[in-house]
């Protein structure tokens, strides 16, 4: 009754094909992006910028990445802390001005070429790129392995990424704690980056680039790369006899994860923290969050990407307020309870729904759609 | 995206929080996680001191204070809603007891106009005060740390180190890594060789490193860990049978956590302090009376005395004496964050201030200024002695090597300068 496609009828192929056929999801996405884009912006500060949009919408893009490699794919990967850190490092090399060092006499003398800074916004773009350049490269192995063993190589490129990143000083540009500082960067003239930020421009910059994830994503795998994502996952061997070039299917899923993965350790990096060091926000922690997020969410679904992030970014703060706020538990208690109960909610999400709250939100339509007379 | 609708309707939940006219003291605390053994400890002593002033004295000037804790579990994006939370309380000073917090925190708390109090961590180079205008390091850095290691070992050697051996055992994380560049130095003008040994978080497997240190024998093993590291690094020492009083641990890894667990072998194990330590303060006679006999010890109130206990009591007092301070200026006891920065850039520890509140020789006598937010840097050594199981201290506050120290402090606050755009005042 509330939920119904009944008189909603298409009379061309293209308004059939659309992203959300049924009028009702596509006014609810309408309403959505209204509420996200016209109203939200207008009510936030700095707490719930920080606390809570911030890190929801850039584990969204991530957990989307994460999700055409995994859920689409089938292509396990532990790698997603390392390849954040990428496009973290490569955002902060371009929008300081990437440097590069050339040899010019025979004991260790060199000059310095530097770029140009990037506008932040490119940087963003840029450091996607990158990664995907280096998730293709890291997803190579899986033409040849799979399962476990494709999800070991990946934690290889974890551990060597994250060990990279604090060795060689090139990528923190000397400094000497080993940190990367986002400097102050505006876009169109407002700053998004650095302490003197608004929470609206924040937000409203890390909104487009979710958007934009949730586009593409959602339009990539509706289409023939999609298909052939599917296919692979599906069964790889019975995809290469009718005609899917595995090669191709796999490094174009670790491509596009990847450009996704890297604009989410960009903004990561640059928006939301500000400072990072390597080995503490972008360990094998991070891999972990972002796997379960999906698995939660459910596997092969954009909205399950957003549910998945919703879920693990607001439970803890969520927990936090019940207990420390309202109830005056100590913290620790609270910590603690916050660990036992999400890890708790994990296993019995995994028992019961194990297609993740994307499944429970197609069944809640399935029951909408006949209440109240269910069969 | 649904689920957006569901977060609004919890932000009308939070946003009627309640108005009360105390002075908040938030403390980004962590009792949970690989650095819970440090950080308990600090939590108890910092929240057990402003318990103390309320029971006792009423509060600050008569206005009570309010301890609003939030758990960090040291991890930065945690610490960052952690602050975000707070600061709308009107928190006065932060201390997050973190290096990768407070460089997040430095930028933020600058915009924001509240003062960020790092004890003996964070950025060393906020001993500037006229580019980090909002950030006190005071009374001790890191850079004083190394300089007073070294220095120590001067003493110990007759003043001649070249051609020695010095390992530095350090956490490969921002904080580890601050001394590198003052042993550097200090290696280049007094001549010894520098062996550096990364561990990388949380630090429980070191086997290779001591190994290394076992091959190639330095005459001297510097550590900067934290948490279960230095535990780790204690034990391994004493298998390889390393000469105890040649090994010396930064401030945060000379705690009795790290050395009861390796037992009678950690004895003669060494660590720098820049406050005192034991519990033979009249303060804690006041403590026992007004906190622990009440029932309002913070956490278990089984860390009374021991050395992070102490230092989270140092802390509080102060942070308490800097809103002392800031009272006096303003001539009002509801002071602000940005009166509180004013405060703390006043405050006056002497002796005299140190004994009037029960903690005679607590710490060094030391006063803060616009140019200089890092006070004396005075570094003082403690012992352990593990049949007693009592820190001691065996060398004073001592002064640091400001030759080395001052230049380095220079080139880096005004590269963060250059970089942030900060014109520096004072």
């Amino acid at each position: 009754m509330f939920y119904r496609e009944a008189g909603d009828f298409h009379t061309s192929y293209p308004s059939d094909n659309q992203t959300f056929p049924i009028r009702l999801d596509r006014y609810r996405y309408y309403a959505v992006l209204a509420v996200a884009f016209g109203v939200i912006p207008f009510l936030i500060n700095d707490y719930w910028a920080n606390a809570i949009l911030l890190p929801f919408l850039i584990y969204s893009i991530a957990a989307i990445g994460l999700n055409i490699l995994v859920g689409y794919c089938g292509q396990v990967s532990l790698g997603t802390g390392g390849f954040m850190a990428v496009g973290a490092y490569a955002c902060y090399k371009f929008m300081t001005g990437l440097d590069i060092w050339l040899p010019t006499g025979p004991e260790g003398e060199y000059v310095r070429y530097a770029l140009p800074e990037i506008n932040i916004f490119f940087s963003v773009l840029l450091a996607g790129v990158v990664t995907a350049a280096v998730t293709v490269l890291f997803g190579l192995p899986s033409l040849r392995i799979k399962g476990f063993y494709l999800a070991v190589a990946t934690l290889a490129a974890q551990f060597f990424l994250v060990w990279m990143f604090n060795r060689v000083a090139w990528f923190y540009n000397y400094s000497a704690s080993g940190q990367i500082n986002a400097p102050e960067r505006g876009f169109l003239g407002i700053p998004v980056t650095g302490p003197a930020t608004e929470a609206w421009a924040t937000y409203l910059f890390c909104l487009i680039f979710t958007v934009g994830a949730a586009i593409l994503a959602r339009n990539l795998t509706r289409g023939t790369i999609g298909r052939t994502w599917m296919a692979i996952r599906d069964m790889d061997i019975a995809a290469e006899i009718i005609g899917v070039n595995p090669m191709r299917a796999k490094l174009t899923a670790f491509a596009v994860s990847g450009f996704l993965v890297g604009v989410s350790g960009a903004l990561f990096f640059a928006v939301y923290l500000g400072a990072v060091e390597v080995g503490e926000v972008f360990g094998i922690t991070k891999s972990f969050l972002v796997l379960f997020m999906i698995i939660i969410g459910g596997l092969g679904s954009i909205f399950g990407s957003f549910a998945g992030a919703a879920f693990l970014v607001l439970l803890p703060v969520f927990l936090k307020l019940l207990g420390v706020d309202l109830l005056g538990f100590p913290t620790d208690i609270v910590a603690h309870m916050q660990l036992i109960i999400v890890g708790a909610l994990i296993v019995i999400f995994l028992i019961m729904e194990p297609h993740g709250l994307a499944q429970l939100w197609r069944v809640a339509k399935e029951k909408l759609r006949l209440w109240p007379f269910p069969h | 995206m649904k689920l957006k609708i569901t977060t609004l309707a919890l932000g009308a939940v939070m946003a009627a929080g309640p108005v009360m006219a105390d002075l908040v003291f938030p403390s980004l605390s962590y009792r949970t996680g690989p650095y819970a053994a440090g950080g308990i400890p600090f939590a108890d002593g910092y929240a057990d001191y402003f318990t103390l002033l309320n029971e006792r004295d009423g509060g600050i000037g008569g206005v009570p204070t309010r301890v609003l804790e939030c758990e960090t579990g040291y991890n930065t994006e945690k610490g960052v809603e952690c602050y975000e939370s707070t600061k709308g309380e009107g928190s006065l000073v932060y201390q997050p007891l973190s290096t990768g917090i407070t460089y997040q925190l430095i930028p933020k708390t600058t915009a924001d106009d509240i003062p960020m109090h790092t004890m003996g961590y964070g950025r060393t180079s906020a001993k500037n005060g006229a580019v980090f205008s909002h950030t006190f390091n005071y009374p001790a850095n890191y850079w004083d740390g190394a300089s007073g290691a070294v220095n120590y070992l001067l003493e110990v050697n007759d003043g001649d180190i070249s051609g020695k051996k010095i390992a530095l055992v350090y956490h490969n994380s921002a904080y580890g890594k601050e001394p590198i560049r003052t042993l550097e130095g200090l290696a280049e003008k007094h001549g010894f060789e520098l062996l550096l040994l990364p561990v990388d978080h949380p630090g429980q497997e070191q086997k290779s490193q001591w190994l290394q240190i076992r091959r190639e024998r330095p005459d001297n093993v510097l550590m900067w860990g934290w948490g279960v590291m230095n535990q780790v690094a204690v034990q391994e020492a004493v298998n390889i049978r390393y000469p105890m009083e040649n090994f010396i641990g930064i401030w945060w890894s000379g705690s009795e956590n790290d050395v009861i667990a390796a037992g009678d072998g950690a004895n003669g194990y060494k660590a720098l302090t820049f406050h005192n330590v034991g519990s033979d303060f009249p303060v804690f006679d006041d403590i026992q009376q007004y906190v622990v006999d009440t029932g309002k010890a913070a956490g278990a109130g089984d860390q009374i005395g021991t050395v992070l206990y102490n230092r989270g009591l140092y802390a509080a007092m102060l942070a308490a004496e800097a809103a002392k301070t800031a009272q006096e200026i303003h001539g009002t006891a509801d002071i602000t964050p940005a009166m509180m920065r004013d405060g703390m850039e006043a405050l006056d520890m002497n002796a005299d201030k140190m004994a009037a509140l029960g903690m005679p020789n607590f710490g060094p006598a030391f006063s803060v200024s616009c140019e200089n937010h890092g006070g004396p840097a005075l570094v003082g050594v403690t012992q352990w002695d593990a049949s007693a199981q009592t820190w001691s201290l065996i060398s004073d506050f001592k002064p640091t090597d400001a030759e080395i120290l001052a230049p380095l402090i220079a080139e880096d606050s005004a590269a963060y300068a250059a970089e942030a755009g900060i014109e520096p005042q004072c």
